[in-house]
C-alpha cells in the first residue's frame, strides 16, 4: 500500500512538473494585448483647422504661417526654441571633458562631417526658416517652422540648399489648413535621410518605415498597430523624448522599451533574467537595413576625381551609389547583423580641436560600459567607418567646407580642392589649419533601436550560446554557457574519459584473452 | 544453483531512474556546454532543468528510504577486504578466482564499491546538485532590483559543474564495464533488473565477512519487518 502510494506520488509530481514545463502557450501576455488596443486606436483631432479663416488666406512668407499658428497657440514657438530640434545642441557632461554644449551645431561625424560652413545645405533639416547667415536667427520666434512637423497633408517640403525655407512648390495655405499631430512622414523627411540619402546613417530608420510591413517593424507596421514616431518619442512642451549618441553623451531622456513593456515582459523566467544584462533590442532586432542598404564605409580620400573636368557618380547593380566625386567611395550593407557591445547609456565624443593619435582608428563617439558595471547591458549597434580629412600637423580633425554657393568660395563640392575646403572650413570654426592635410580612419557607433521584428523572429538561444561565430563572440568580460569553457577543465575531462576507456578496454581485452586461453587449455 | 535476493524493489526503481536521469542530464548538459548539438540549445536547457528537478526529487526519496531502512550503512566505507577486492580486479579476475566478498542483501557492495559510491553520494552528486542549483538561481548583480547572490559571475560555478560532469561520465564508463565483472558477464545486470542474483555455490577461499556487524543486524531486522 505504502509503496503504491509512494510510486503514485513520485509519478504524479513528475508528470505535473513535465506538464507545466511543456505547457508554454505562445499567446500574448495580457499587458501586450492592452498595449495593442491602446495604440491601435488613433486619436481623433478635436478641431478642423481647414475651417479657420486665419488659415484660409494666402500666405506670402512661411513666417506668416508661423504668426497665424502663434495667434492661437501662443507660447508654443518659444517651447520649440528651447528644444534640441531648434538649438541643435544641449548641455552635456562628457566623461573626461566636463560640461560642454554639444550637438549638430558644433560636433563632427564621419558622414558629411559637420554643419559649420555648410549651413545653407545642412539646415534644410532645421525646424526653422533661414538658419544660415542670419545673426538674429535663433532669437526670432517667427523663424520657427511649424509645418515641417505638423503638416499632415503630405504636401509640405523644404527647399534643397535653402537653409530651411520651404520649397517653392508648396501651397502654404493648404498645408496650414491640414495640420495635426506629427506622423512618420514628418519625422522621416529628415530622420530617414541623414547623411545625404536614404538610410545612410542609422540603418534602422529609412523610407521603408513610411509604410512598413509587420515583418519590418512590429510597432510602426501599417498593417499592424501602425504606431507613429511620437507614440514613443512623446513630447511635453515640444521637448521630445529620445536622443542619439552621435550627438549626445548622457544617460537621460531616453526612450525605453521598458516604459511600455515593463522590465521583465516574458513568460519565461530564463528570458526575464536575461533582461538584467541584455537590452531588449539585442534579441528583438536580429537584423537591420532590412529593406534598403545602409552605409558602412565612407572613404572621403577618394573624393574629387573628375571625368573630363566634371564630377561623376558610379552605381552598383542595385542602383546604390558606390562612388561620387563630391563624396568619395562607399560600401553599403543590407540585412545586417548588428555589432554588440556593453553600453551603460553614456558616451564620450570627439570634439572639435581634440588632438588624437592618427596611427590608430579614432572613435568619434564611444559607447561606454562593461560587464562589471551594473548599469550596462549588451546593445546592438551599427559601426560606421570612414577615412576622413584631418590636419596632419595639428593632429585634429578638419571641418571641411563642402557646400558651395558659387565656384571659388572653397566649397569642395564646387572646387574639388581639399586645401581651400579645409582652409575655409577651419576658418569658420575658428581653429588654426596648418596647411597640411591627410586622411585618417574614424569610427562611429550608432545604437540600433528600430525595426523591431515580430517575436517569432527574435534571436534564438543558440545564436549566442554557441562555441564559434555566435553573435556575442566578441563581447567579453563574463562567462557565457555554451560559448565559454576552461581549456584545463576540458583537457582534464576528456583526458580522464580517455584514460577510463583505455583502462576498460585493456582490462576487458585481457579478460577475454585469458578466458580464451583457459578454454583452449581445458 | 540458487538465487539470492539482493536488490529491493525500491532500489531497483531508484537505480534505473537515476541511471536514466543522469544520462539525460549528461546529454543535455554537454549540449549546453557546447560539446555537440542535438536537441537545440533552448530545448537542452529546458530539458536539463526538468531532469534536474526530477533528479532532486529522486534523491530526496532515496535519502528518505535509506534513512528509514538503515540502508545508508551499506555505504560506510571499510578497510576490510579493500585490498583483497583491489587484488581481485587486478589479478584474481584473470585467474578465474572467486570474488573475495560475497554479495548478499546485507552487504550488496564490495569494499571498493563502498568507497566509490560513498564518494559519489557524499561528494560528487551533492557538488553537482549544489553547483547546478546555484547556476539555476544565479542572478546577475543588480543595484537594487532582483534579489542577488552577488556572485560576480558564473565562471567558477560553471567550471565546477562541468568538472563534476566529466567525472560522472568517466564513472559511467567504468560502471558499465564493471557490470560485466560479476559471476557471469550478465549476472550483475540481471540482479539489478530482477532483484535476484544467480549464485553458483561458492567453494574455495571466499573471504566471508565474519560475524554479522551491527549494521547487518539492523538491516536484517528491517528486512524482516518489511517482508
Ligand atoms: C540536480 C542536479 C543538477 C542541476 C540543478 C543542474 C543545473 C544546471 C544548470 C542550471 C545549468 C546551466 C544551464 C541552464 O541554465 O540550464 C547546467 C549546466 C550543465 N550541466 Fe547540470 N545540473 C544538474 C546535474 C547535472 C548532471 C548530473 C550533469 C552531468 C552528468 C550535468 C551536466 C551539466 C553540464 C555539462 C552543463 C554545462 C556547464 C557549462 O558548460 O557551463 N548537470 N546544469
Amino acid at each position: 500500500m505504502k509503496r503504491i502510494a509512494l510510486a503514485l506520488l513520485v509519478l504524479g509530481t513528475f508528470s505535473a512538473l513535465v506538464l507545466t514545463a511543456l505547457n508554454k502557450n505562445s499567446s500574448d501576455t495580457p499587458p501586450l494585448t492592452k498595449l495593442k488596443e491602446q495604440y491601435a486606436t488613433k486619436p481623433k483631432p478635436s478641431v478642423d483647422h481647414s475651417l479657420f479663416p486665419e488659415l484660409k488666406k494666402k500666405f506670402k512668407r512661411p513666417h506668416d504661417v508661423t504668426a497665424a499658428c502663434i495667434s492661437c497657440h501662443n507660447g508654443r514657438a518659444e517651447e520649440v526654441m528651447h528644444s534640441s530640434h531648434w538649438q541643435w545642441e544641449r548641455t552635456e557632461y562628457i566623461a573626461g571633458k566636463g560640461i560642454r554644449n554639444v550637438g549638430k551645431r558644433n560636433i563632427l561625424n564621419n558622414f558629411c562631417i559637420g554643419v559649420q560652413s555648410n549651413e545653407q545645405s545642412c539646415t534644410r533639416c532645421h525646424v526653422g526658416y533661414g538658419y544660415a547667415n542670419n545673426k538674429a536667427y535663433f532669437a526670432d520666434s517667427l523663424d520657427v517652422d511649424c509645418l515641417a512637423c505638423h503638416d499632415n497633408s503630405g504636401t509640405y517640403a523644404k527647399m534643397n540648399e535653402g537653409a530651411g525655407m520651404p520649397d517653392a512648390s508648396v501651397n502654404l495655405s493648404y498645408a496650414a489648413q491640414h495640420v495635426g499631430i506629427p506622423t512618420r512622414a514628418n519625422c522621416g523627411a529628415c530622420h530617414f535621410f541623414g547623411g545625404g540619402g536614404n538610410n545612410v546613417k542609422h540603418g534602422d530608420l529609412e523610407e521603408a518605415i513610411f509604410d512598413p510591413a509587420r515583418d519590418i517593424d512590429v510597432h510602426m507596421a501599417t498593417d499592424g498597430v501602425n504606431m507613429q514616431c511620437v507614440d514613443c518619442h512623446t513630447a511635453k512642451n515640444h521637448q521630445m523624448l529620445g536622443k542619439m549618441y552621435s550627438v549626445s553623451s548622457m544617460n537621460r531622456n531616453r526612450v525605453q522599451c521598458e516604459s511600455c513593456h515593463g522590465p521583465m515582459p516574458h513568460k519565461d523566467d530564463v528570458l526575464n533574467n536575461h533582461t538584467l544584462k541584455i537590452a531588449c533590442q539585442t534579441c528583438h532586432i536580429p537584423e537591420y537595413a532590412k529593406v534598403n542598404p545602409t552605409k558602412l564605409f565612407w572613404d572621403w580620400s577618394k573624393a574629387g576625381r573628375l571625368k573630363n573636368g566634371r564630377p561623376y557618380e558610379l552605381k552598383d547593380s542595385n542602383g546604390t551609389d558606390v562612388y561620387m566625386s563630391i563624396k568619395g567611395s562607399f560600401k553599403w550593407g543590407k540585412d545586417l547583423k548588428p555589432n554588440y557591445l556593453w553600453f551603460n547609456g553614456t558616451a564620450t565624443h570627439y570634439l572639435l580641436g581634440d588632438k588624437f593619435d592618427p596611427s590608430k582608428p579614432l572613435d568619434i563617439n564611444r559607447l561606454m560600459g562593461s560587464y562589471d558595471d551594473p548599469d550596462s547591458k549588451i546593445y546592438p549597434v551599427k559601426v560606421h567607418t570612414a577615412e576622413q580629412i584631418y590636419d596632419t600637423k595639428n593632429d585634429y580633425l578638419i571641418q571641411p567646407k563642402l557646400y558651395s554657393a558659387k565656384k571659388g568660395d572653397g566649397g569642395f563640392w564646387g572646387d574639388f580642392n581639399w586645401q581651400t575646403s579645409a582652409t575655409a572650413g577651419m576658418r569658420a570654426v575658428g581653429l588654426p589649419y596648418s596647411g597640411h592635410y591627410g586622411f585618417t580612419e574614424t569610427k562611429m557607433y550608432w545604437p540600433i533601436n528600430h525595426m523591431v521584428a515580430p517575436k517569432e523572429k527574435a534571436v534564438g538561444c543558440g545564436e549566442c550560446h554557441t562555441r564559434s561565430d555566435g553573435r556575442l563572440a566578441d563581447v567579453g568580460g563574463f562567462y557565457m554557457p555554451g560559448r565559454d569553457y576552461n581549456p584545463w577543465v576540458e583537457r582534464f575531462g576528456f583526458g580522464l574519459m580517455a584514460l577510463t576507456l583505455a583502462g576498460v578496454f585493456m582490462h576487458g581485452g585481457a579478460r577475454i584473452v585469458v578466458n580464451r586461453k583457459r578454454k583452449r587449455s581445458r | 544453483m540458487r538465487k539470492e535476493y539482493i536488490y529491493h524493489r525500491f532500489e531497483r526503481f531508484w537505480h534505473w531512474m537515476q541511471a536514466a536521469v543522469i544520462i539525460f542530464l549528461g546529454v543535455t548538459g554537454f549540449e549546453i556546454h557546447g560539446s555537440f548539438t542535438f536537441f537545440g540549445y533552448e530545448q537542452a536547457v529546458e530539458y536539463h532543468d526538468i531532469a534536474a528537478w526530477s533528479f532532486i526529487m529522486l534523491i530526496v526519496l532515496a535519502i528518505f528510504w535509506h534513512i528509514t531502512k538503515g540502508e545508508w550503512r551499506q555505504y560506510l566505507p571499510t578497510w576490510k577486504n579493500l585490498k583483497a577486492q583491489a587484488n581481485y580486479y587486478i589479478f584474481g579476475i584473470f585467474r578465474n578466482a572467486p570474488h573475495p566478498t560475497k554479495k548478499t542483501v546485507l552487504t550488496k557492495l564490495n569494499p571498493l564499491q563502498k568507497l566509490v559510491y560513498a564518494g559519489l553520494k557524499v561528494l560528487l552528486i551533492p557538488t553537482m546538485v549544489l553547483t547546478g542549483l546555484v547556476y539555476m538561481f544565479y542572478r546577475y548583480p543588480q543595484q537594487n532590483e532582483v534579489l542577488s547572490l552577488n556572485i560576480s559571475g558564473l565562471q567558477t560555478v560553471a567550471l565546477l559543474h562541468t568538472l563534476g560532469a566529466f567525472l560522472l561520465v568517466s564513472f559511467f564508463v567504468a560502471h558499465l564495464y564493471l557490470i560485466t565483472t560479476g559471476h557471469t558477464v550478465t549476472s550483475n545486470l540481471r540482479a539489478m533488473i530482477t532483484g535476484y542474483e544467480d549464485l553458483h555455490d561458492e567453494t574455495t577461499n571466499v573471504a566471508r565477512e565474519s560475524a554479522p556487524t551491527a549494521s547487518d543486524k539492523i538491516a536484517a531486522e528491517t528486512k524482516e519487518v518489511t517482508q
